[in-house]
């Protein structure tokens, strides 16, 4: 008998914190197929967030920091100038990356640090318990805007690969999500890319992943994976913002 | 030793940091000590390492963290204002036990302050600053020379103990020039660091640089070690230095750029026949408790001399325990205290005087 479908050797064969129905199960998976399949595992070092996936070094098999919040990119980009032939990844979620950690994203993708960044929007916070993020929907309930999103008194939602796309240095940005089968398969291959962009071409490269909060939105699993669909793409429009010139 | 070189003290400091196996350097511009990063991003280049100006000094901070959780010796510089933006860095690093030398040429605070220098982020350097139970290592040149010697030990002890250790000086000391030799060799043997992220080729344990524990057993046994640690470092690196303390009736306590101004006032006082000696702290953590303390048997008065508003008067108070004494004169807002203006308040008590 061969085995058709295994754990990826760079994920760890533990049991994970994450609520039942999250999808950052799915993502840590892509992410261990990606180093697996690139063979970069024994030179790769992850940095996790602050958020709900602050414990993501428990989950892989290869060397991890713990990063402060928002603090990822500053992090990776010393890991990488000490190492510059390790593979460096960060894994951000929307209130690290988008709120808390803006100045950190921005500056590392403008120098076009060769690291890669996952960053995982989910809407809300998951971790403090389902308040309002940077990027919770208009209208959209949380504990901290009760009444929905304001946009009149808090902005509309920020999309962080639209605004990293205008700067000239990452060399490849895209969107996908992890809500059904094709989505997941498309996630896959911008994960792996952007990791490529970093191997092959020292380059800036981030994936921002839908996902989805069943817990802090109140929704049955299945019912989340629709609410995404027809929720947040159409806000959140999927595809490839920046890519390598080359491949153009 | 090589030949003798007229520096500013920041740019000495950057040449020490070189000449110690330093790097990787991550800082942001603030006065008075912009000639750090600016000698350093035209030497790293000359020796194979990493000059980046980072976008803030938290950003800094942080790429300190990932470059010495990569094995590295690295160091940033900043002054007050930017300091006080590094504390939660520091706590991390503190926490993970990561290596790494901070520079801090102090300005007049609070708040933006000013640009002259001043000693008013003691409290914080020594006594914490960011959040949780952690001590820094702070050491307090006098002179150019001092910072070179001092830069030196400070990656020597940021490894021996996987501590953060911070170069406190002000902006007098960083701009000003003085005549200096650095060691000869450029050191190459640095100690190993297993623990650092490398990549995980399955020859050891997985590391992860870290200071999240979210069990509270775990996480007071952490403290506990850390705590061991720093009562090690109290024990074995405790610095200071003595000047004509033997006899003396009034020792004057200054650390740094009053020290010097404090020893031309001691020796002012001497001239008229007045006992006076001078109590140096190189180490302003761990701080030479034991060893003020054992003067109180022979002084008559103490006198604290600080470019702020007596934020060392404490650790004197702690270290004489009630035995003698205790006066303050200090300056603060970036205004320096004159050698006069120490031999007076030195007079006062040599003569008698009432008010505490």
């Amino acid at each position: 008998m061969k085995p058709v479908f295994t754990r990826p050797r760079s994920l760890a064969d533990v049991t994970t914190h994450y609520c039942p129905g999250c999808t950052h199960g799915i993502i840590h998976r892509l992410i261990a197929e990606a180093i697996d399949e690139l063979d970069i595992a024994e030179r790769t070092i992850g940095v996790a967030p602050v958020g709900c996936s602050v414990l993501a070094y428990n989950y892989f098999n290869v060397d991890f920091q713990e990063a402060a919040h928002g603090r990822a990119p500053a992090v990776a980009t010393g890991i990488k100038r000490a190492l510059p032939d390790s593979v460096v990844f960060t894994y951000q979620g929307d209130g690290d990356l988008a709120s808390i950690g803006t100045a950190e994203i921005v500056h590392a993708a403008n120098r076009g640090e060769a690291i890669t960044v996952i960053y995982v929007n989910n809407a809300i916070y998951g971790m403090t318990g389902g308040q309002m993020a940077p990027t919770t929907l208009a209208g959209q309930k949380t504990t901290t805007s009760p009444y929905g999103r304001d946009v009149k008194l808090c902005g509309y939602p920020i999309r962080m690969a639209e605004l990293l796309s205008t700067l000239v240095a990452p060399r490849y940005i895209a969107r996908v999500a992890v809500n059904s089968p094709a989505h997941v398969q498309q996630a896959k291959r911008a994960i792996k890319r952007a990791f490529e962009v970093q191997v092959n071409d020292r380059g800036f490269a981030l994936v921002e992943v839908l996902s989805t909060c069943p817990t802090n939105w109140g929704l049955p699993p299945k019912k989340a994976l629709e609410w995404l669909e027809e929720n947040m793409i159409p806000y959140y429009p999927l595809g490839e913002f920046k890519v390598p010139k080359e491949a153009e | 030793m090589s030949e003798k070189l007229l520096m500013k003290g920041n740019e000495a400091l950057g040449e020490a940091a070189v000449r110690a196996g330093c790097r990787l350097y991550f800082a942001y511009p603030i006065t008075p000590q912009s000639e750090l990063p600016e000698y350093l991003s035209r030497r790293m280049p000359e020796v194979g390492g990493v000059f980046l100006q980072a976008e803030s000094e938290i950003a800094a901070i942080n790429m300190v963290y990932g470059a010495s959780g990569a094995g590295a010796r690295v160091m940033t510089s900043s002054s007050s204002p930017g300091i006080s933006l590094k504390q939660e860095g520091l706590s991390y690093i503190a926490g993970a036990e990561l290596p790494c030398v901070i520079v801090n040429m102090a300005r007049g605070g609070p708040g933006l302050g000013s640009i002259q220098p001043s000693q008013s982020d003691y409290l914080q350097a020594t006594k914490g600053g960011g959040h949780g139970d952690y001590r820094l290592i702070v050491l307090a040149p006098a002179s150019v020379q001092e910072i070179v010697d001092l830069t030196t030990l400070a990656f020597d002890l940021a490894d021996k103990y996987r501590n953060p250790v911070m170069i406190m000086g002000d902006g007098l000391l960083g701009q000003m020039m003085e005549p200096v030799t650095f060691p000869d060799e450029v050191k190459k043997d640095l100690p190993p660091k297993p623990w650092a992220t490398t990549g995980w080729k399955k020859d050891r344990p997985k590391n992860i640089i870290n200071s999240l524990e979210l069990q509270p057993e775990r996480l007071e046994e952490h403290n506990r070690h850390l705590q061991e640690k720093y009562a090690r470092i109290a024990r074995e690196e405790t610095r200071w230095e003595e000047y004509l303390t033997q006899d003396a009736e009034v020792v004057v306590v200054a650390y740094g750029t009053v020290a010097r101004i404090a020893r031309s006032a001691v020796e002012a006082a001497r001239e008229k026949g007045i006992k006076a000696g001078l109590f140096r702290p190189i180490t302003l953590w761990p701080y030479p408790y034991d060893a003020l303390g054992r003067l109180a048997e022979t002084a008559k008065n103490f006198l604290t001399v600080e470019m702020n508003c007596g934020q060392m008067v404490e650790d004197v108070r702690l270290a004489v325990n009630g035995q003698r004494p205790v006066y303050f004169y200090g300056r603060s807002g970036g205004m320096v205290p004159t050698p006069e203006e120490v031999s007076a308040e030195i007079e006062k008590l040599a003569y008698g005087r009432c008010e505490a």
